[in-house]
């Protein structure tokens, strides 16, 4: 449990440095970098928290596509970030300031961590989920189960999410490279 | 890329046992953690990876951008499809318990139908998106590679 704790520490205080240097560079590759390095940290956060679902999600979106998506990116814009007047900044900063000062104050309304009368530990569902999954759906893992199966529904509008995303962006970007084929005329 | 060999070399050695994890995570995510998503986005990287070191062009010719925009569309319809299937086999939509005699089996296959739905409209979409994304970069920087931009 000790080491629990003393892994938090040093992977959040690790995480609020990197969030300083990204908030202190101008240049965005590494910047680009550090988030990759931020979302790899949380990855490690989530493991411990044994989300190991969402640490692979995150790992591999966060730390990779991601950054990746961001390198490609800076092919089109510039990698530089343009000087903000000082008055901005302090907007900025009030702004984040304020931002931060709410979640705060909502924060401090949570239960406590790993307390055991939160709605997720009482809920009648969590014994239906829990308990009966063995013998109505029997996979050992029951994230998969609960995406899957209970919440199957939930799961196929993530999907078709996704799948809108992928089309938007193709309607929007995929032209570039498609339009100098002479073979789309023989499609129509 | 083509000058660096190490790169090269060990990223030639690593894409094989990457997608071969995304194959695991995708088809045994009922044992273990991971699912379709995961699965998905592990193979797209594996996909980036290569077009990253070996060129936009040849990733393209190994997995066709067209090929993923049909892809992106079946595993959608998998997934929905499964549902219809359930619904016609005199459950409720999505109620894997009729897929099969037994009730267990049948969500067994349900999960295994609907995730393998998962990854692949996961594996396209995002693969695609890389596609467009490093395809416009393209015209700019033909010569230098964006590291030189600054």
């Amino acid at each position: 449990m000790t080491t629990d704790i003393a892994l938090n520490i040093v992977l959040l205080s690790f995480m609020a440095i990197v969030g300083m240097a990204i908030a202190r560079l101008r240049n965005l590759f590494p910047v680009a970098m550090l988030t990759g390095l931020y979302s790899l940290l949380s990855a490690s956060l989530f493991t411990l928290l044994d989300a190991v679902d969402v640490a692979l999600t995150e790992a591999a979106v966060g730390a990779g596509v991601t950054t990746v998506l961001f390198l490609a990116t800076f092919g089109l814009t510039r990698a530089r970030e343009k000087p903000v007047p000082r008055s901005r900044t302090l907007i900025g900063l009030a702004v984040t300031m304020l931002t931060g000062a709410v979640l705060v104050y909502a924060s401090l309304d949570m239960p406590h961590f790993g307390s055991a009368d939160t709605p997720v530990q009482t809920h009648p569902l969590r014994d239906r989920y829990l308990n009966q999954m063995s013998e109505e759906i029997d996979v050992p893992n029951a994230v998969t189960a609960v995406l899957g199966s209970y919440r199957g529904y939930d799961t196929l509008g993530e999907v078709v999410v996704v799948f809108t995303a992928g089309i938007g962006v193709l309607m929007l970007l995929g032209v570039a490279w498609h339009r100098p084929r002479k073979s789309d005329k023989r499609e129509q | 890329m083509r000058e660096h060999t190490v790169l090269r070399v060990v990223t030639k050695v690593l894409i094989a046992p990457i997608i071969l994890f995304a194959l695991y995570v995708q088809f045994h995510g009922d044992y273990s953690p991971g699912g379709g998503f995961q699965a998905g986005v592990v193979f797209a990287a594996a996909i980036i990876l290569y077009a990253l070191i070996f060129g936009l062009a040849e990733a393209r010719r190994a997995v066709s951008p067209n090929l993923l925009r049909i892809t992106g569309a079946l595993g959608a319809l998998i997934f929905a499809g499964t549902g219809v299937y359930s619904l016609l086999r005199g459950g409720n939509f999505l109620d894997y318990d009729y897929l099969a005699h037994d009730a267990v089996h049948g969500q067994h296959y349900g999960l295994l139908l609907v995730e393998f739905g998962v990854g692949l409209t996961v594996v396209s979409v995002i693969t695609s998106i890389f596609y467009v994304f490093a395809g416009r970069g393209r015209r700019n920087d033909d010569e230098q590679p964006p590291g030189d931009a600054r």
